[in-house]
């Protein structure tokens, strides 16, 4: 097989991806409408406070644990599988929602596996790690992001998650695909290092989970307008379908923990690579400057929801500005500011 | 961290005025103010507030050009803006991050660090060596309780309890007979103390390198041999506290440099894109035998006084100029600076010892060069191909007034050009390796011997950078444990039931923080008791 025949494999592999991921958005979607509870389960106990009896029930004294121990069961373990009944609400999905959250799930992993194959055929075409232009960039990160999510979904019920994921995935790539491709090719010398499988690799997974961490954030916002005064045809919602403000603050928060380290190690290995490359650890160069910004919102996000008398609201707000910057970072700063990063391709 | 200690009117009043009396405001006084302007600049929200403005204002230089960075291109865009431009340079807009109100809010978010993190260390300390508090009287009233009625004696379940939380990494501490008080995770407060001290001693390694430390660029051509002196950089910047004088004597000799440019693919900026530049030298340290190194991009030299990083590249035309009467004015490899990603190079060659007047050419190099009408002289690829000069001749004063000037530009302020042979306002010559051109008036001839390449190299030195990388990863690891560890208290209280052959045990648990998985904490401590008859 010629060199070039893995590119065009690695081509076809990724528009089969965009194919199949939005046969997977289309089945989380229906999932969650098909999930929109009816009029008469609409009181406010069934929908928002059920997963809190359960938490209730773990802490209250007066449900002091039987000697047989039961205790020890799914419930007090506290991990939810992917399938099977729902473990926000303890109610079964109706057929029609589990059917399309099945299929979208099978979509989902095949979809994941073929932006694995494109990002796996480029490394075999140009014999080097994939990851030297704005299409790599991109493909990684939508890679990491799907990843993240799947591996996430192993350990708690995320189906109500898989749309706002799958969205913006969707969107890179079919920016990667359209916008941002460029033929796979060699690399300047000055990205010739091992410094960029380390350096690039994790600062493209820290990306996706602050993509998680991000669209956590926004549907938190969201539930919480719709929990504190939301109409009642907002209650009634694919919102009510997902869990309350609180957990999805949490889980928010749990994200950005995961991603503030990350992305203090990419800074900190770019300046290692940068002293190799450039002869200075530091430069200010935009890319510089936009990563230093973003770990700066980033902290004062930390801050803010640490600090007592600040609303959690605000917060998650500071975190959305973040990936604001890192957005702009990614898509303006690699397109249309003269630096030294400038490897976008284009 | 609030400023709610402050004395108020009313509330301060047992030395107050006579009641009746107008309501005086207690006087705060130079130390009442100091100590409330400290409260108020270490508290929290302060801190918030400074790393919100940190972020607004570290965006002007990601998106405006910065002089340090780049020089010609800030002056462009401020000569392009002729309104907008002046002001925001007025502003710090261009150097931002050596602006006065850049430095006064990271100089201010690191005394809030300090203020806020001195006292917090000082307290941890203390925690840190103390037991873990009393079990209070009701641990139903804790976040986490369970209750259990096993068999065995209270001593014998408290024993077992207690090798439990040991297992499970607590510290216990007894009181009295019926409870213990466990505590874990000071790692947790430990590692965020360690990432914001850590901060300080990054801070602090930013600082010395700028003070200490140096830089200095040099061309060398192929050939030719590096003595690490002052006098033979062609820019030397050193920080404030340097000795220049004391540099380390080595010498290093290019030998060889070898480069590669793409020339099979033809994708999109493929084509002639670099590929490789490896400069082959002979190093001679300052003390000890000579060897052979590799310089590449990414593989820069230490010498131990300095790296070598290898930053440029470009060629260096080998120009002869004779006069009318055959002596040699100028032999020399002249470099000329690359412009575009073909290496289009401009430069100057300056002959003074040339008679009547001195002469001087200025041009272009074209390693592969192409001449039409629309660009003008261009190159179409960067390896030479088929290297050309294309230079235009004059003749006058090179250095009027012996100001300094670039060695790649011609001041022609005090020249005239050489007039075309066919009546051509300006003489134009293009020459190939080998190339010889007679220039009229009998002013003798230039030879286009051939080409060499040269390294641009940059030598520096940074001391403070170690301290930065270590205090860097430091943060990070003290960041992750902040991240990691919980920080939880246990409290166990265990009374005989009114069977006497069994014991009723409670385990409350107190946490800090989100800390959703206290509950399963707790639940898996007393059930360790009860799977152990």
């Amino acid at each position: 097989m010629t060199e070039s025949t893995w590119a065009a494999l690695s081509d076809y592999s990724v528009f089969s991806a965009l194919l199949v991921l939005s046969g997977a958005l289309v089945g989380y979607v229906v999932h969650l409408a098909r999930t929109v509870p009816r009029e008469d389960t609409t009181s406010d106990g069934a929908m928002t406070s059920a997963p809190r009896v359960t938490q209730q029930q773990l802490v209250d004294p007066a449900g002091a644990p039987t000697p047989d121990g039961e205790c020890s069961g799914p419930a007090l373990v506290g991990v939810a599988t992917t399938h099977g009944p729902d473990h926000e609400t303890g109610r079964p999905d109706p057929g029609p929602a589990r059917r399309a959250s099945g299929i979208a799930w099978m979509l989902t992993l095949l979809g994941t596996a073929l932006v694995v194959a494109g990002v796996v055929l480029r490394a075999l075409d140009v014999h080097r790690w994939p990851l030297g232009n704005m299409y790599e960039f991109a493909l990684a990160g939508a890679m990491f992001t799907l990843l993240a999510y799947i591996a996430w979904s192993t350990r708690r019920d995320l189906r109500w998650l898989g749309a706002f994921v799958l969205a913006p995935v969707l969107a890179v790539l079919g920016s990667a695909v359209t916008i941002w491709y460029t033929e796979a090719s060699q690399l300047m010398p000055s990205l010739r290092s091992y410094w960029l499988a380390v350096h690039v690799t994790v600062a493209t997974m820290t990306v996706a989970v602050f993509t998680l961490g991000a669209a956590l954030g926004a549907l938190y916002l969201i539930q919480d307008r719709i929990e504190t005064g939301g109409s009642a045809r907002a209650r009634r919602s694919f919102m009510s379908r997902l869990p309350t403000a609180q957990a999805l603050e949490r889980l928010a928060y749990a994200a950005h923990v995961v991603a503030f380290p990350m992305w203090t190690f990419t800074v900190i290995a770019g300046a290692i690579w940068a002293r190799q490359a450039w002869g200075s650890y530091w430069n200010w160069d935009p890319k510089e400057v936009w990563s230093f910004v973003i770990w700066v919102a980033y902290a004062a996000y930390l801050h803010a929801r640490a600090t007592t008398g600040w609303k959690r609201q605000n917060a998650t707000w500071i975190a959305l500005a973040g990936f604001g910057a890192v957005i702009f970072n990614f898509a303006v700063v690699n397109v249309f500011i003269v630096g030294m990063h400038s490897y976008s391709g284009l | 961290m609030s400023t709610d200690q402050r004395p108020t009117g009313p509330a301060s009043d047992a030395h107050g005025p006579a009641p009746g009396g107008p309501v005086t405001q207690p006087r705060l006084g130079l130390v009442g103010w100091l100590r409330f302007v400290w409260r108020q600049l270490t508290s929290m929200r302060t801190a918030l507030l400074l790393l919100l403005l940190l972020t607004v204002a570290a965006i002007p230089g990601g998106t405006f050009p910065q002089r340090s960075i780049d020089a010609a291109r800030t002056a462009q865009w401020i000569t392009d803006h002729p309104t907008t431009g002046p002001a925001l340079d007025r502003l710090g807009f261009f150097e931002v991050y050596a602006s006065p109100w850049f430095a006064a809010i990271y100089l201010l978010l690191f005394v809030s660090l300090i203020g806020c993190v001195a006292p917090r260390s000082r307290i941890h300390w203390r925690q840190v060596r103390a037991d873990p508090p009393r079990a209070p009287r009701r641990l139903d009233r804790l976040g986490a309780h369970r209750e259990l009625e096993i068999d065995g004696h209270p001593d014998e379940v408290r024993e077992r309890l207690r090798t439990t939380l040991r297992r499970r990494r607590y510290r216990i501490h007894a009181y009295d007979d019926a409870t213990l008080s466990a505590e874990k995770g000071h790692l947790r407060e430990t590692g965020n103390l360690v990432f914001h001290l850590a901060l300080i001693g990054v801070l602090v390694g930013v600082a010395w390198g700028h003070l200490l430390g140096w830089k200095g660029d040099v061309i060398l051509p192929v050939g030719q041999t590096f003595a690490n002196t002052l006098s033979r950089y062609d820019t030397f910047s050193p920080g404030p506290m340097v000795d220049v004088n004391h540099l380390d004597p080595f010498t290093l000799t290019l030998d060889e440099f070898a480069v590669s440019f793409e020339t099979k693919d033809r994708g999109r900026g493929q084509f002639g894109a670099p590929r490789d530049f490896t400069a082959t030298t002979r190093f001679t340290p300052a003390s000890g035998p000579a060897r052979e190194v590799d310089i590449k991009v990414n593989h820069p030299l230490e010498t131990g006084g300095g790296t070598v990083f290898l930053l440029g590249n470009g060629y260096a035309p080998h120009v002869t100029v004779k006069s009318a009467d055959g002596r040699v004015l100028y032999s020399d490899a002249t470099p000329f600076l690359a412009q575009d990603n073909n290496y289009t190079s401009v430069g100057a060659i300056k002959v003074p010892g040339a008679q009547p007047d001195q002469l001087g050419f200025a041009g272009f190099f074209l390693p592969t060069g192409v001449i039409d009408q629309q660009e003008g002289p261009h190159s179409v690829f960067p390896d030479a191909l088929d290297p050309q000069l294309a230079l235009t001749a004059f003749s006058g004063t090179l250095f009027p007034g012996g100001a300094p000037q670039s060695v790649y530009t011609l001041d022609t302020a005090q020249m005239t050009a050489l007039p075309g042979k066919d009546g051509a306002d300006q003489l134009r010559i293009l020459l190939r390796p080998g190339d010889t051109y007679d220039l009229p008036g009998g002013r003798g001839s230039i030879t286009f011997d051939g080409v060499e390449r040269f390294a641009g190299l940059s030598i520096r030195t940074d001391p403070g950078k170690t301290l930065t990388l270590v205090s860097a990863l430091l943060a990070l690891a003290g960041l992750v444990l902040s991240f990691v560890v919980r920080r939880r208290r246990v409290f166990v209280r265990v009374r005989p039931a009114d069977d006497p052959a069994r014991t009723v045990v409670a385990v409350g648990g107190l946490a800090k923080d989100d800390d959703t998985a206290m509950d399963d904490e707790v639940a898996d401590i007393i059930l360790s008791v009860k799977g152990t008859p």
